[in-house]
C-alpha cells in the first residue's frame, strides 16, 4: 500500500514540476505511438475495409491470419523488424536501427493487424445493415466500404484508441528496436522496465501511472467529442 | 417496350426457393403493387428487379429509359450524417454534377418537408421523418424507377398518408414506381397494377380495378380474405 502511495506522489510530484526527463519521455512516447497509429490507420482502415468487400481465393485464409495476428507478440515484431533493419538485414542500408523511425516501424507493424482485423468487422457488419441502400444508390463496394468508415466513425475512433493503447502500452518492440536509449529511444514503457530493473519501484509505478493517465485523457476527449457531436445519435442506433 | 423485364427468374438461397419462373415486365409509368403474405417472396422480387440479388434467369433493363432505378428500403437506412449530408451524399453517389446538388437537395427538402430539420443528425429524427427522407434522398436523383419496400409498414396513421402523398405525387409526375405491401387499401388506392405473389410464385398480374373485382385463384381469394393459414 505504502508502495503504492509513494508512486502517487512520485507520479503527481514528476508531473507538477515538469520534470523535463519525463517531459521528454512522454513526448516521444506518443510521438511514436502516434505516427505508427498514423500510418496503421490509414493502410489499416483501406485494408479492412476493402477486406469487407472484395471476394478473392484465400480470402477466408487471409481474414483468419489476420485475426490470428492480433495477438502478435510485440518481441516477435520486435525480433522480426530488428532482423530486416540490423546492418546485415535487407533493410539495414536505411540505417535507422536504435532510432525512432525504427520504433516507429515496428509499432506500425504491432498495430496494423489490430485496425485492419477490427475495421474489417465492423464494415462487414454495417454493411449487412445498410450495404443494399448504398449499393442502390450506386455505391461501389469499395466506396460503400468507406462510406461505412464514415457512419460508423465513433468505433473507428475506438478502434484507433485500442491501437493506440496497444501501441503506447508495449516493450518489447521498441525496446528491441530502439534500444532503449537515454535521449534517444528511451520511452515510458522501456524506461519502467528500466527502473524496476534498478529496483525503483516506486518510479516505475509512477511512470505507469502516467502512462495510463495519458491514454485515459485521450479516451476521455473522444467521449467528450461523442457526447458534443452526437448526443441524439446514441438514442436512434 | 418494358423499361424492366424479367423472364423465367429463380431466386435461390442455399436450399431455398425465393422466386420461381418469374416472369414480369415493368412499363413507364406503371404503379405496381406487390402483395402476398409473409415470406412469399415480395422484397426477393423487389431486389431481383433492382439488381441486388443474384439470380437465374433473364432481367433485362431498358437502359435509354430505365437506367437509373432507386430502393427505399422498409426500415430506410440512413448515415450518420445531417440530413443535408445525406441528400448531398445521394447525389454525389448518383452523379449529379457538383453545381447541381445544392438545388436538387433543397427541392427534395421542401418536397419531403424537411427544410426545417436540415441540420438535424438523420438518425435522429423519428421513423416517419426517415422514410420522408428516404423518399426525398430517393427523388433527388430522379429515378426512372423507383422501388418499394413497404414504405408505410412501421408509420403511424398521419405519417403513412404523408407518405402516400409523396408516392402519388411522383406518379402522377411519371415516375414508375413498383411497391411492396401488406396493406390491400394502399394498393387499392395507389397502384395501377397488381402484382399476387404466393411461395415464390406469380398468381396473378392484373390492373388494380380488375384484381380486387375479378375471381382470382383459390389462394389469391383467401389472401384477400384474410384467411390464407401459414401452413397451408
Amino acid at each position: 500500500m505504502s508502495a503504492f502511495g509513494e508512486s502517487f506522489r512520485t507520479a503527481v510530484t514528476l508531473v507538477l514540476e515538469a520534470d523535463p526527463v519525463l517531459l521528454r519521455t512522454v513526448g516521444l512516447s506518443l510521438a511514436v505511438s502516434a505516427t505508427a497509429c498514423a500510418v496503421a490507420a490509414g493502410l489499416g482502415l483501406a485494408a479492412g475495409a476493402w477486406l469487407a468487400v472484395t471476394a478473392f481465393p484465400g480470402r477466408r485464409a487471409l481474414v483468419a491470419a489476420l485475426n490470428t495476428l492480433l495477438a502478435l507478440p510485440s518481441v516477435v515484431v520486435g525480433l522480426v523488424v530488428y532482423l530486416l533493419l540490423s546492418r546485415s538485414g535487407p533493410l539495414g542500408a536505411w540505417g535507422i536501427l536504435f532510432t525512432p523511425s525504427a520504433m516507429v516501424i515496428a509499432q506500425t507493424v504491432l498495430v496494423l493487424p489490430v485496425i485492419a482485423a477490427l475495421s474489417r468487422q465492423l464494415v462487414a457488419d454495417s454493411l449487412r445493415d445498410g450495404g443494399d441502400q448504398l449499393r442502390s444508390m450506386g455505391a461501389r463496394p469499395v466506396t460503400a466500404a468507406l462510406l461505412m468508415l464514415l457512419h460508423e466513425r465513433w468505433a473507428v475512433a475506438t478502434i484507433l484508441l485500442t491501437a493506440f493503447g496497444r501501441a503506447i502500452s508495449e516493450v518489447g518492440a521498441v525496446m528491441i528496436v530502439g534500444g532503449n536509449i537515454d535521449g534517444v529511444t528511451r520511452v515510458i514503457t522501456t524506461s519502467i522496465a528500466l527502473e524496476t530493473s534498478k529496483g525503483d519501484l516506486p518510479l516505475a509505478l509512477a511512470l505507469g501511472l502516467v502512462l495510463l493517465a495519458i491514454v485515459g485523457a485521450i479516451n476521455a476527449l473522444i467521449g467528450v467529442a461523442q457526447r458534443v457531436q452526437g448526443p441524439a445519435l446514441a438514442g436512434a442506433r | 417496350m418494358p423499361i424492366l423485364s424479367l423472364r423465367d427468374v429463380g431466386v435461390h438461397f442455399g436450399s431455398v426457393t425465393a422466386l420461381r419462373n418469374v416472369a414480369l415486365n415493368v412499363h413507364r409509368g406503371d404503379f405496381v403493387a406487390l402483395i402476398g403474405a409473409n415470406g412469399s417472396g415480395k422484397t426477393t422480387l423487389l431486389q431481383t428487379l433492382h439488381g441486388l440479388v443474384p439470380h437465374t434467369g433473364t432481367r433485362t433493363v431498358d437502359d435509354a429509359r430505365g437506367a437509373r432505378q432507386v430502393m427505399v428500403f422498409q426500415r430506410p437506412f440512413v448515415l450518420r450524417l445531417s440530413v443535408w449530408n445525406n441528400l448531398r451524399l445521394a447525389l454525389w453517389l448518383a452523379g449529379v454534377p457538383a453545381p447541381e446538388r445544392t438545388e436538387r437537395a433543397l427541392q427534395a427538402l421542401h418536397r419531403a418537408g424537411l427544410t426545417a430539420l436540415r441540420e438535424r443528425p438523420a438518425r435522429a429524427l423519428s421513423g416517419g421523418q426517415q422514410q420522408r427522407l428516404a423518399l426525398a434522398r430517393a427523388w433527388a436523383v430522379r429515378p426512372d424507377v423507383l422501388f418499394l419496400d413497404e414504405p408505410t409498414a412501421n408509420l403511424d396513421p398521419s405519417a403513412k398518408k404523408e407518405v402516400e402523398a409523396m408516392l402519388s405525387a411522383f406518379a402522377l409526375e411519371g415516375m414508375t414506381l413498383v411497391m411492396s405491401t401488406h396493406n390491400l387499401g394502399q394498393a387499392k388506392r395507389l397502384a395501377t397494377r397488381v402484382v399476387y405473389l404466393d411461395q415464390g410464385i406469380i398468381r396473378a398480374d392484373l390492373p388494380t380495378a380488375r384484381f380486387f373485382h375479378e375471381h382470382l385463384d383459390e389462394r389469391a381469394e383467401l389472401f384477400l380474405k384474410g384467411d390464407l393459414k401459414w401452413d397451408v
